[in-house]
């Protein structure tokens, strides 16, 4: 216990030191801001300063122990765990997108705190503690020791499926984390995306691979710090400004009233209803030409050649003449990629035409059917993200570092604690960002539009993270001229609020920490579960220490490279299936995970049958439904979105868990003396 | 004589049985009380969501009583019984070992006692 308090003081007294230095490091920033730096500098010292500091904590805790490696040798306290596991949890995700997601769709996007916070009551009380109790390595190590099973008792087949399972779900993650890291690096620093990956990949690199578990818990906690400053300084600015509180959990509560009322006053503007009757015209023209087809693509791509010799025989600019055949190049080749391509268009037309919806309000619907699908979603879409969040592995993993089970408890608590201290703020951003964009930029002068729209306008020429182009050509800024993606909210935060431009560096630094840690968790899953379950406990039991190591720290590299590849590819297909991570873990992982500790009778065929079956009825679900994997909307089962298929997985998996394991001989003997053990205290 | 050593004559069977029955005491107690604070977490969970449009004409310091419901009641109930959960636990695990050490005391003192 005393050797415990001196380590947690020690530690205490380096993060200390490191406040104190990163704090210094802001104000020296801002000095040289004030003396004329440059923004470009600024954002590469950011980005090279923090990927520094990171890789300088991954070479300090270089081990090649094997407790040290994997498991951080079991002694870190909890509140330090707890840190290390919320930045592992915090990805770029939450970071950047969940408060545009918030700022675009209001109450439904809650349901992104609710899952993501909800499920570490799953963590807490069914899994953590008991996977700490067992001590060993990896999940699929649990799964393998408690169900046994195949050639010698070993647990082979389970352990196999719960691989592939963890290798899915993770690299899936993984890429994305690392796509995001690319465009950060790349917006905030101008090099290459690709070259902003590998950048990123090298810090990745050398406290993970170096480290293992303990380099990244040490890195980790770190990044949480940086974190949490990036998102709270701007946010609480901006509380400030409008709420006149500077705590902005507590105060956005007096700015929602006032955003409904100015909401209300949006829909009704005139001036508002003629931009959007404009593009309710414009997506009126696309249901015409749908209607007409395939007649009227023929006849669009006639016109679109002639409109482009005529501009060539009247010695047009050079520009009309370009524009006309940028035009000829980007129509639709035929007429089924038209009748997509303009459905999209006539989405995204209607969605523009819409008035706003109040912020608040839950599950707006123009009928009482509509509004209850949206609750169903809703709620399916909870139940996913919290029974995934009990699911992953890379924080499941995590419950093994603690010094005993009861700070493995304590420390799902620290760690729900952190994450709250952001996520608590993530909606209050989200509403006082709104409130601003309504009430300063809503109805101001074209000539005098803020700085930061032409800036972050132009940082990305192909999709444009806002837009704000004069419809209605009357001069002032309306509501529906703005098209805003999520993802520039948080990034533009600190000049919304017109704050210096080292807390933009900050922010981007904060984003680059959450990606960073993230895929040091996901990366670090990964190649654990190669290492250790597939080569160790299946190649080569008599591998010695040293050799897993070496072993695991190549397989990381080479699985950092081929995650770096993937995502340097910019692959729309894995990133729009992130949220289905989520449902893929839950519905593989969650039920044997569970069953495993508390229901004795569950046995090795139950195990196998549980994941297989599990995974695949989410994934026919996904193929069926989502549109990105050739399914179609109108297939889903109770309109429930193809991202939220655990809620008929986890039960599938359930199911058959239990039909499986009854049909079959009960476990060994064995294996009820395990699950004693587990269930017992220390 | 330190409590934790078993005394040489106690039969060990019936030592094995305290055991058993001490462990199968907690477990019970374990159990009961994940139980109960998931019913908790299921019912906010639930009902947050699936109440939200009539929650929504409650107001409370400026929100809607569904929106602070969503944004922040509901993880911080979540927060709540995690710590409660932990605080328990440990209650319960020292129970447990104090009843083991208890139980292994008398026992030794009694068949001390019978042996004289």
């Amino acid at each position: 216990m005393n050797r415990q308090n001196r380590y947690f003081r020690r530690l205490s007294g380096y993060y200390a030191w490191f406040c104190v230095c990163f704090a210094g490091f802001l104000l020296a920033l801002t000095v040289l801001e004030n003396e004329g730096m440059p923004r470009l500098w600024i954002g590469h010292l950011f980005m090279f300063a923090t990927i520094a500091l990171y890789a300088t904590i991954g070479v300090v805790s270089r081990t090649s122990n094997v407790t040290e490696y994997y498991v951080a040798g079991r002694r870190v306290p909890a509140m330090f765990n707890g840190m290390a596991t919320a930045a592992d949890w915090i990805s770029a995700a939450s970071f950047i997108s969940l408060a545009g997601g918030l700022y675009l769709s209001g109450f439904d996007a809650l349901a992104y705190i609710m899952g993501w916070t909800g499920g570490y009551c799953l963590v807490a009380l069914l899994i953590a503690p008991y996977l700490r109790k067992f001590a060993q390595y990896t999940i699929p190590d649990y799964l393998a020791v408690r169900y046994g099973g195949g050639a010698g008792g070993r647990g082979g087949p389970v352990r196999a499926l719960a691989v592939g399972a963890t290798i899915i779900v993770s690299f899936i993650y993984v890429v994305a984390q690392i796509y995001a890291v690319g465009l950060i690096a790349s917006r905030f620093t101008g090099v290459d995306f690709s070259v902003g990956i590998f950048l990123g990949l090298a810090s990745i690199l050398v406290c993970s691979f170096l480290g293992g578990m303990r380099g990244i818990t040490w890195t980790q906690v770190a990044q949480y710090i940086i974190i949490l400053v990036a998102f709270l300084i701007p946010t609480m600015w901006l509380s400030a400004k409008h709420a006149d509180n500077p705590l902005p959990q507590v105060a956005y509560g007096s700015v929602l009233p006032k955003l409904a009322q100015r909401e209300a006053q949006l829909a009704l503007d005139p001036r508002e209803h003629e931009v959007r009757a404009r593009f309710q015209k414009e997506a009126d023209v696309y249901k015409e030409r749908l209607a007409a087809l395939p007649a009227s693509w023929e006849q669009g791509k006639v016109e679109a050649q002639r409109r482009l010799d005529t501009a060539r025989l009247r010695n047009l600019s050079l520009a009309d003449v370009r524009s006309a055949e940028r035009a000829l190049a980007a129509y639709p080749k035929t007429a089924d990629d038209a009748d997509t391509l303009w459905r999209e268009q006539r989405a995204r037309l209607l969605a523009r035409a819409q008035p706003p919806q109040p912020h608040a309000a839950p599950f707006a619907g123009a009928t009482e059917a509509e509004s209850n699908a949206r609750r169903n979603n809703f709620l399916a879409l909870v139940f996913c993200l919290m029974f995934g969040t009990a699911a992953l592995p890379h924080i499941l993993m995590r419950s093994y570092t603690t010094p005993s089970v009861h700070e493995t408890r304590v420390s799902v608590f620290w760690t729900l604690f952190f994450i709250l201290l952001i996520y608590l703020s993530i909606p209050a951003l989200a509403v006082l960002a709104k409130y601003d964009i309504y009430t300063s930029l809503v109805g101001s002068d074209f000539s005098s539009l803020p700085t930061w729209i032409s800036y972050w306008g132009n940082i990305d020429k192909v999709n444009p993270l806002i837009q704000v182009t004069d419809i209605n050509r009357d001069g002032l800024v309306q509501l529906a001229e703005i098209a805003i993606d999520g993802d520039v909210l948080v990034l533009a935060t600190p000049e919304i609020g017109g704050l210096p431009y080292v807390i933009s560096g900050l922010v981007a630094a904060g984003g680059l920490a959450a990606a960073l840690s993230t895929a040091d968790g996901l990366l670090l899953a990964i190649s654990n579960a190669l290492s250790h379950d597939i080569y160790y406990k299946i190649v080569d039991p008599g591998a010695s220490t040293q050799k897993r190591v070496t072993i695991s720290k190549l397989l990381l590299l080479a699985v950092a490279f081929i995650a770096a590849y993937a995502a340097s590819q910019k692959p729309a297909d894995i990133l729009s299936l992130v949220g289905a991570a989520f449902s893929l873990a839950a519905s593989a992982l969650f039920p044997p995970l569970v069953l495993g500790v508390f229901w004795k009778r569950a046995n090795h065929a139950g195990a196998i049958a549980g994941m297989v079956s599990g995974f695949l009825v989410c994934l026919y679900y996904m193929l069926r439904v989502h549109p990105m994997l050739g399914g179609r909307m109108d297939a889903a089962w109770f309109d429930i979105a193809p991202m939220s298929a655990g809620i008929f997985g986890v039960p599938a998996g359930m199911l058959a868990v239990v039909v499986a394991s009854l049909l079959t001989a009960p476990p060994a003997r064995g294996s009820d003396a395990l699950v004693d053990y587990i269930r017992a205290p220390e | 004589m330190p409590p934790e050593t078993p005394h040489p004559l106690e039969p060990d069977l019936a030592r094995q049985q305290r055991l058993l029955a001490a462990r199968a005491t907690h477990w019970r107690r374990t159990r009961r009380l994940t139980f109960v604070l998931m019913a908790l977490w299921l019912a906010t969970g639930f009902c947050t969501v699936f109440f939200a449009r009539e929650l929504s004409r409650v107001t409370i310091f400026g929100w809607p009583l569904s929106f602070y419901m969503a944004a922040q009641g509901a993880s911080l109930i979540c927060l709540a019984i995690i710590g409660v959960y932990a605080w328990r636990m440990r209650r319960y695990d020292r129970d447990l070992a104090r009843t083991m050490a208890d139980g292994t005391r008398v026992a030794g003192g009694v068949a001390h006692g019978a042996a004289k």
